[in-house]
């Protein structure tokens, strides 16, 4: 047998130590927690609803992000313009705005002092401390995630398909929804689930534009802060559970999506 | 059929600059050129998938410039096949049927017709990524002829298929363009395919057409040397002429015709090109002796590189002469062509 090299050792060694720093800190949290804590905490109906919330509107900024973002998402996969680097970074942008400063952003527009905060208001719709609001910041935040996923899954369909599908007589809708909207709804359907869980895990920007009503990380937050570690563990650990649940999905799809290839 | 004029395209680094082109109804138009000549543009601007910057398409005397390709009446068939990956191979070749207006008896009976002809009837409940290239250009076929088009772009049918398959998709074009009344244009960087197809041709290189004209028009008298050496002229050369003959350098090649400028090309086709071991008493007006440089493989046949006055003429022979002549680099043979073997531009 070939002796390893060093360099193969440093590779195996840094891999553990990477797995070690995701996995410990969450392992020990997830079984910190006893049983009856868990189950109180299942029990508590305001743990219960704030992580109904966060499922809710994370799948409502999903829903958003998908019926927006597909056609531009098209738009991108499919046109080279000018400006296009520029449109894509500006998609990219809500990805490396600090949370806070995502919050804060949108109630400078959505405040009493702008003219769409007055034209909202006078509508009756209420941005600061609803779920109007928090479902906007959820979509502020997961739709780059959404665009991307999606985009790839486009630019991966050959617009030869399309070519043929139109030289036989569909028009550009038919071609759409009988060519590639079958062969990217794989795409469409991890940017889903990507954009929800970007969304599920948002705090900073919520926090700012809707404490109340409270989705589960700023219940955790307050938990927290107002009881200490051990009433937060059981909220986050139900919390963290949705998330992998949404991760192991998405997993699986890819894996089974690489096989049929 | 189709008539193309005037046509100029941008479209990234591709730029068609005045492409006039005109097809007959019925006929097998081939589009020949290398690889980055365009071809493939000037087909997808005539489908309607790319805009023209200036000038003309007419299909069946419409004006169809500006109509969008779905109302144009010309199937399109990739080398990639482009076969809809989530539809089986069943589904593929009805897709088009969803979109006209075609009797119901009279679709079952032409979907039949395509099934028995291009051999499908055990694969209409697979999907296409399970069937081989020879199979999936089958069906690109048939889902391109299942709307009765007028016209059928093709391009590069064959190139991506292994030598058994192009030889049985090559036939099967063949059939289709003889017993239907559609009118094919081939798109293809190979002139055995064009010769074996196509009843007249186009040369495109770098954008521009270069020639238009018969199969044989194009293969015995290119007007370029472009054509010329697309077309297999590996003996090229640049001359001057003075009444019948043409001279390289110190040598004097007899034509048997005068030319109508004093400067130009020739052009021999190597198999032309006759080699002996003693010098030729024949009828051939054109006897030389060289020296042979180099010898090249070339399958069946041998290419023979011969040398007189720095001028190098190539020639094909066959690999029983080869050995019947004892050739070796660095012997002296004769060699000789007839005057009408030789092209001039």
């Amino acid at each position: 047998m070939v002796k390893k090299e060093l360099f193969f050792w440093i590779t195996i060694s840094c891999a553990i130590i990477i797995l070690a720093f995701i996995l410990l800190p969450l392992i020990e949290m997830l079984t910190a927690p006893s049983f009856s804590m868990l189950k109180e905490a299942f029990n508590d109906k305001d743990v219960m609803r704030s992580i109904r919330l966060s499922i809710y509107t994370a799948g409502l900024a999903a829903l958003i992000s998908f019926i927006f973002g597909t056609p531009l998402a098209y738009l991108l996969a499919r046109n080279d313009f000018i400006g296009k680097r520029f449109v894509e970074s500006i998609i990219d942008l809500p990805i490396v705005i600090p949370h806070p400063v995502v919050g804060i952003a949108i109630l400078s527009v959505a405040g009493k002092n702008h003219w769409i905060g007055q034209l909202f208001a006078e509508l009756g719709i209420r941005i600061m401390g609803s779920v109007t609001g928090i479902v906007t910041v959820l979509t502020f935040v997961g739709l780059p995630f959404y665009i991307n996923a999606v985009k790839n899954g486009f630019e991966s369909i050959s617009p030869r398909l399309e070519n043929v599908s139109r030289s036989l007589g569909a028009s550009m809708f038919s071609t759409f929804f009988r060519i590639t909207f079958p062969l990217a709804w794989r795409s469409m359907f991890i940017g889903i689930i990507m954009c929800s869980a970007r969304a599920i895990s948002e705090f900073g920007a919520v926090v700012i534009v809707a404490y109340h009503p409270m989705i589960a990380p700023v219940m955790i937050y307050e938990r927290f802060e107002g009881y200490g570690l051990k009433y937060s563990q059981p909220v986050a650990v139900w919390l963290v559970s949705i998330c992998l649940a949404l991760f192991l999905i998405l997993r699986i799809l890819t894996l089974r999506n690489r096989k049929e290839i | 059929m189709i008539r193309v004029e005037d046509v100029n395209i941008h479209l990234g680094e591709f730029t068609l600059r005045d492409i006039n082109l005109a097809v007959d109804k019925n006929e097998f138009f081939v589009l020949m050129g290398p690889t980055g000549a365009g071809k493939t543009v000037l087909l997808e601007a005539i489908a309607g998938l790319v805009p023209c910057k200036r000038g003309t398409i007419h299909i069946r005397d419409k004006n169809v410039t500006k109509m969008p390709p779905e109302k144009r009446g010309v199937s399109i068939v990739y080398q990639d096949y482009a076969l809809f990956p989530h539809l089986t191979v069943r589904k593929n070749i009805e897709y088009g049927l969803h979109f006209q207006k075609i009797d119901r008896g009279e679709a079952g009976k032409r979907f039949n017709r395509l099934v028995e002809i291009l051999d499908l009837g055990h694969l209409l409940k697979r999907l296409p990524l399970n069937l081989s290239g020879g199979e999936n250009q089958r069906v690109a076929l048939a889902r391109a002829l299942m709307v009765n088009p007028p016209v059928m772009l093709l391009d590069e049918p064959l190139s991506a298929l292994d030598p058994g398959f192009r030889e049985e998709i090559r036939n099967i074009l063949k059939g289709l363009h003889t017993n239907s009344n559609v009118t094919f244009l081939m798109v293809t960087h190979d002139f055995a395919d064009a010769l074996s197809l196509a009843d007249r041709a186009a040369v495109m290189n770098d954008g521009i057409i270069e020639q238009t004209g018969s199969m044989s028009d194009i293969f015995q008298r290119p007007n370029s040397t472009f054509v010329a050496d697309f077309v297999g002229m590996k003996n090229l050369f640049d001359v001057d002429f003075n009444g019948t003959t043409a001279s390289i350098g110190e040598l004097q090649i007899e034509l048997g015709r005068i030319p109508d400028n004093s400067h130009g090309y020739i052009a021999i086709r190597p198999e032309e090109i006759v080699l002996s071991k003693e010098r030729l008493a024949s009828s051939m007006q054109n006897s030389f002796a060289g020296t042979i440089r180099c010898v090249n493989d070339r399958g069946f046949f041998y290419e023979i590189e011969i040398v007189l006055n720095n001028v190098t003429f190539r020639s094909l022979i066959t690999k029983r002469s080869f050995f019947e002549m004892g050739i070796s680099e660095g012997m002296d043979i004769a060699f000789a062509f007839k005057s009408t073997a030789i092209h001039y531009f």
